[in-house]
């Protein structure tokens, strides 16, 4: 396969983009598909990164997507590490940084987001982001029972660390600057549940907090707050949310918005260009065509393939429900839908101490669910929830809140619009 | 032929499925929209979560994390991220009990 005849090229060897890649070939696509990746490692998954292990596993390894074996037979070459340094819009060429151009008869930008780092603890040792698989070596390898973890920011990921860490007997500290933990998105209700397994567990959360400076010591770090209150530990993980990777697009003059901006079809600006994933922004159609940028997995998996159909000339539109997940301890938490604009909320109990909230607008149409529970408890009736939020379902308040009524005899008989 | 009673036939709701557990293997057990039943390894081959808090429609069973699909019949993994089918074992009724061979 020459270089230099034009194909498929991908920028991004995450989730979205291998799987865009696969979705390629599947589509029996034929000529040239070029996957380029940032990391050393084959197409892997990252939730696992800061979740529990399975049972029988020692060490953290790689959820694989795609072995480099796989991706060879079937013609998909895997570039990795490799780093895309520019898009020649005009020559349709992606130029690396070893000088290498790669020709493209469509382009897609699965570039992800890379997180946000802490100002005041840029280059300090014992300090780490989580995004990549080295990355959770790294903090794995330095959380040892008797240990001190801090955690700065109360999201998903330092909460997700937060459980591992304790199971593994680190006495963890979890700094929120906001009121609660899991302010961005999460009803209050569904935050102190989890708050509370975090206490239960020994895990010291201190919310309101804003820090003053972050300092090595001789042993680790040393976390001054606001209030000159003092947080020592050995180790510190930042989790204040991530920015996606705008700079090639950018700088080859696409529209960014929140992200390198896309429309329903995922589409750039540029009608060879297409970008996916955790670094785009796009119209829910869903939801009026509001735009916006969805850092979870199931957007990755499936906007990736949808992007690839569409760079074969097809022309179908991403309408998919946004859905979240977030493993802590034995909890299981699922958000779908964007609640932000509801005016009501329907509690229903799931039995086993889980719950299930419903997000209404003030007409009663469904927007969106919320819920946790035990293990993946709450999936079947979450499930049923997401199809009636695809439906735009305005399902009946007693029925969502009567445990007695199946949720699933709605799917049957919903008051869709 | 190792036909084990699993269940009462009553034990699983039509177009739904329960966990089975025996000897140190677990199963899923399911009971088609059309009366029939069926059996399967229990956990996803995605990651390790189990079917039995999945949803039903038609033949297709739906892992409860992660949006795998599984034809439960058949075994077939029919959306990513599976890509492993699931394993079946033959099921049948006698007496208002399902026997499932567990091989």
């Amino acid at each position: 396969m020459e270089r230099d005849q034009p194909g498929m090229v991908i920028v991004g060897a995450g989730e979205c983009g291998a799987r865009a890649a696969l979705t390629l070939r599947e589509r029996t696509y034929a000529g040239p598909v070029t996957l380029i990746g940032a990391e050393r490692h084959h197409p892997y998954e990252r939730p696992p990164l800061s979740k529990a292990l399975e049972p029988e596993c020692d060490g953290l390894t790689l959820k694989t997507i795609a072995s480099r074996e796989s991706l060879e037979r079937v013609g998909i070459a895997l570039l990795a590490p490799a780093e895309a340094v520019a898009i020649e819009r005009a020559e349709r060429h992606v130029r690396l940084a070893d000088g290498a151009r790669i020709a493209y008869d469509k382009l897609l930008l699965a570039t992800g987001a890379t997180p946000r780092p802490l100002p005041m603890a840029a280059g300090l040792s014992h300090c780490f982001t989580l995004r990549t698989f080295d990355d959770a070596l790294a903090i794995r390898s330095r959380l040892s029972a008797g240990h001190r973890l801090a955690v700065i920011g109360g999201g998903f990921i330092g909460l997700e660390l937060a459980a591992i860490a304790t199971a593994l007997g680190v006495e963890v500290t979890v700094l929120e600057a906001q009121t609660r933990i899991l302010q961005r998105g999460v009803p209050a209700e569904i935050a102190a549940i989890l708050h509370k397994a975090h206490t239960d567990h020994g895990v010291r959360i201190l919310c309101g907090q804003a820090i003053a400076s972050v300092t090595e010591t001789a042993r680790g770090v040393a976390i001054r707050l606001a209030d000159g209150g003092l947080v020592e530990s050995d180790l510190v993980v930042v989790g204040i949310g991530a920015k996606p990777n705008v700079e090639l697009a950018e700088a080859a003059g696409l529209a960014i918005d929140n992200g390198i901006a896309v429309d329903d079809r995922l589409r750039t600006s540029d009608p060879h260009i297409f970008a996916a994933g955790d670094c785009c922004s796009f119209p829910l159609a869903l939801y009026g065509g509001r735009r916006v940028r969805l850092e979870a997995w199931r957007n990755a998996l499936e906007q990736g393939p949808l992007a690839a159909v569409n760079m074969l000339g097809r022309n179908e539109s991403y309408a998919a429900v946004p859905w979240f997940w977030s493993d802590q301890y034995d909890l299981g938490l699922q958000m779908a839908g964007l609640a932000d604009e509801a005016s009501d909320i329907v509690w229903r109990d799931t039995g086993g101490g889980g719950v299930l909230l419903f997000h209404l607008a003030a007409d009663g149409r469904l927007l969106a669910a919320s819920g946790i529970g035990s293990g993946a408890s709450i999936g079947r009736d979450f499930k049923v929830a997401e199809m009636l939020i695809a439906r735009q379902a305005r399902p009946p308040r007693e029925a969502l809140q009567s445990p007695e009524v199946k949720l699933k005899r709605l799917l049957m008989s919903d008051s869709a619009s | 032929m190792a036909w084990v009673e699993a269940c009462g036939v009553g034990d699983i709701d039509e177009e739904d499925v329960i966990r089975w557990d025996h000897e140190g293997r677990s199963f899923a057990l399911y009971r088609s929209p059309g009366d029939e039943y069926f059996a399967t390894d229990g956990l996803c081959t995605h990651e390790r979560v189990h079917l039995a808090d999945g949803l039903v429609m038609d033949d297709v069973i739906e892992c409860p994390k992660h949006n795998g699909r599984f034809n439960y019949k058949t075994g077939e993994a029919l959306a990513a991220p599976v890509c492993v089918n699931l394993r079946t074992y033959p099921a049948k009724v006698q007496g208002g009990k399902v026997y499932v061979d567990i091989g």
